[in-house]
């Protein structure tokens, strides 16, 4: 099983749930944040103090999903967040070791 | 509890102090009480207003006046017009004043500000129905009036229910008192109010309170003795009269300076008290190295329009009158005021590459204020030019002027107040004149209206606008040095860190 972070412009998201959703992807959360990579941020002007601000506003989302997804998850997610332009955002996948629905007590892929 | 009582302390000796002054101006003659009634029945009672003399005042009221004739009654538009304009000047204060100085401080710091306004506003009308009102509107000498009016007291006959009348800008035309007295307090309590701007997000609650109770009574009472004190029209019967009247005038009113709805005694008043107090104070924790930006611009956007329709109710209102002035004042508050939107918006637009709505609501209050010594004294034209020139010039006020003054004045009660009263009180003298499409003034010896020159006229107001800054300026160190020994100006670098909501008032604006 694998765990999918993703990182991407706050606009994009109803695309990236669509292309998820179609793929099999049953669920995933969504998560408010701000921070910065290759795009820097941008600069405010309150009248005559001007400020840099650094961290922009993004959408992280979690994925558990089955070994054989991820390759499709990740290009669904590529595709449909991807604008061509600086600041789409990334794809991080980690490792999952254990799922288990609380409701139900199943654990492993069964839970996801 | 020690300091609390230390203040009112303050406060109480203030009261008891005050008739020291009383005694300076003995020379002034004690049977005048207010000049408004007094000269009322000389001037007005042979003049066709005379008829409607027997309805609000019985003999009986009249019977200690020293001339028989009833006071003629106020007429009802008058009356009902200043009532509203009264009530449109508290909406401007507490919310619209609170909540454009609110939106622009972070969110720990919103209650802070809303209380401050709104507790000033409740401080100040209080101590001018004690002793504001009388030290400013009565008799007394150039500086500071007397204590005919102390506590109300003379106004209302109980036994006959009469209610003094106001004198307005035209002979035999009256509002009562007591209208005057409620709308001149919303200027009061609206200027102190202005003043919290500039040194937001740090000042002790105590110290506030302290500070505003002590700058109202040395600075602003007297500007506005100075400037708006007269003896009302019916006083000029003829030259020597005049001249007679022009003497137990304010300072600045017996110079012939003119401010309309006041560009000296509020806004320059409050923003030299507020760019004082920038300096006092130091500067908040973090400015010029973290963020410290609004927290809520569409608060300041709906207080900016509130104080805009409000606006008009101070500016129009300073007419006295439902007439042709209130009319003149109306226009040009609604025209100058638009204009300064425009230009300000467009010049940040031009210098610094997006036009903002802070941008907007900025150049709409610099209209505002530089519109509101001339509203009632220049024609449209003119308005429109003030309010241009206004927009402009105050975003150098928030930007250079600021930069070189290198106080932190949180809101920039200086660069918009300051400058654009500034502005609107030297442009009134440059825009009076008819050839500038301006109303000229009125000679009531001779009951026509004349015309002034520019150069005279600017240097007059120039004389106004220096009083103004030095008085206060003045008065505001002073005052702001007492409170520091005393009860201390500023919260410990902890609280004010942590934001004054929870520190100074136990409470939070937002919850999450």
């Amino acid at each position: 099983m694998k765990f999918v972070t993703a990182i991407i412009k706050p606009f994009k998201l109803d695309e990236v749930r669509e292309a998820l959703s179609a793929m099999g992807v049953s669920g995933l959360t969504v998560t408010e944040v701000k921070g910065f990579g290759r795009q820097k941020g941008h600069t405010e002007l309150y009248r005559g103090a001007e400020y840099v601000v650094d961290f922009l506003p993004k959408i992280k989302l979690e994925i558990g999903i089955q070994d054989d997804l991820l390759d499709r998850a990740i290009e669904a997610i590529s595709k449909a967040a991807g604008t061509g332009k600086i600041g789409d955002g990334k794809i991080f996948v980690f490792d999952l070791e254990q799922v288990v629905r609380i409701r139900t007590g199943e654990s492993g892929p069964e839970a996801l | 509890m020690n300091k609390w009582l230390a203040s009112l302390g303050l406060i109480l000796s203030l009261g008891l102090s005050a008739p020291v002054w009383a005694e300076e101006p003995a020379a002034a003659p004690v049977a005048e009480v207010t000049t408004e009634q007094a000269a009322a029945p000389v001037e007005a009672a042979p003049a066709e207003v005379a008829t409607p003399v027997a309805e609000v005042a019985p003999a009986e009221a009249v019977a200690e006046e020293a001339a028989p004739a009833a006071p003629p009654a106020p007429n009802k538009g008058d009356t009902a017009w200043m009532l509203v304009a009264t009530i449109m000047v508290i909406m401007m204060s507490i919310p619209g004043l609170a909540l454009f100085y609110g939106g622009l401080v972070r969110s720990k710091n919103m209650l802070s500000i809303l209380m401050q306004v709104f507790s000033i506003f409740a401080l100040i009308t209080v101590l001018w129905a004690i002793y504001g009102y009388s030290l400013a509107f009565t008799q007394g000498n150039a500086f500071f009036g007397g204590f005919d009016r102390f506590m109300l007291s003379g106004i209302f006959d109980p036994k006959t229910g009469a209610v003094a009348n106001a004198a307005t800008f035209s002979k035999g035309v009256y509002i009562p008192e007591f209208v005057f007295v409620a709308f001149q307090a919303t200027f009061a309590a609206i200027t102190v109010a202005l003043v919290v701007g500039a040194f937001a997000e740090r000042m002790k609650f105590s110290a506030v309170l302290l500070f505003s109770a002590l700058w109202f009574t040395f600075a602003y009472v007297p500007m506005a003795h100075m400037v708006w004190f007269w003896p009302g029209p019916d006083a000029f019967t003829d030259v020597a009269a005049a001249e007679a009247a022009v003497a137990a005038s304010g300072f600045l009113f017996a110079k012939g300076a003119l401010d309309f709805a006041g560009g000296t005694v509020v806004h320059i008043n409050a923003a030299v008290a507020g760019l004082v107090g920038a300096f006092v104070v130091g500067k908040r924790i973090g400015y010029g190295k973290e963020a410290l930006t609004p927290h809520s611009l569409t608060m300041t956007m709906i207080g900016a329009s509130l104080l805009w329709v409000g606006w008009f109710g101070f500016n129009a209102g300073s007419a006295l009158e439902a007439g042709g002035t209130a009319a003149l004042a109306f226009i040009n508050t609604l025209n100058a005021t638009a204009a300064a939107a425009l230009t300000w918006s467009l010049a940040e637009w031009a210098l610094k590459g997006k036009p903002s709505m802070l941008g907007a609501v900025s150049g709409a209050v610099a209209g505002l204020v530089a519109i509101t010594p001339a509203c009632g004294w220049v024609g449209p034209g003119g308005a429109l030019v003030i309010g241009a020139l206004a927009g402009v010039v105050c975003l150098w006020g928030v930007t250079g002027l600021k930069k070189m003054l290198g106080a932190d004045d949180a809101l920039d009660v200086f660069g918009i107040h300051g400058i654009g009263g500034i502005l609107g009180a030297l442009l009134t003298g440059v825009f009076n004149t008819w050839s500038m499409g301006g109303t000229g003034i009125i000679d009531y010896v001779n009951n026509t209206i004349v015309d002034t020159s520019i150069g005279s006229q600017v240097w007059i107001q120039a004389q106004a606008v220096g009083t103004a800054i030095i008085w206060s300026g003045v008065v505001a160190f002073i005052c702001y040095k007492l409170v520091d020994l005393t009860i201390g100006l500023r919260v410990p670098e902890e609280e004010e860190r942590e934001g004054l909501d929870t520190t100074q008032h136990g409470e939070r604006a937002y919850t999450v």
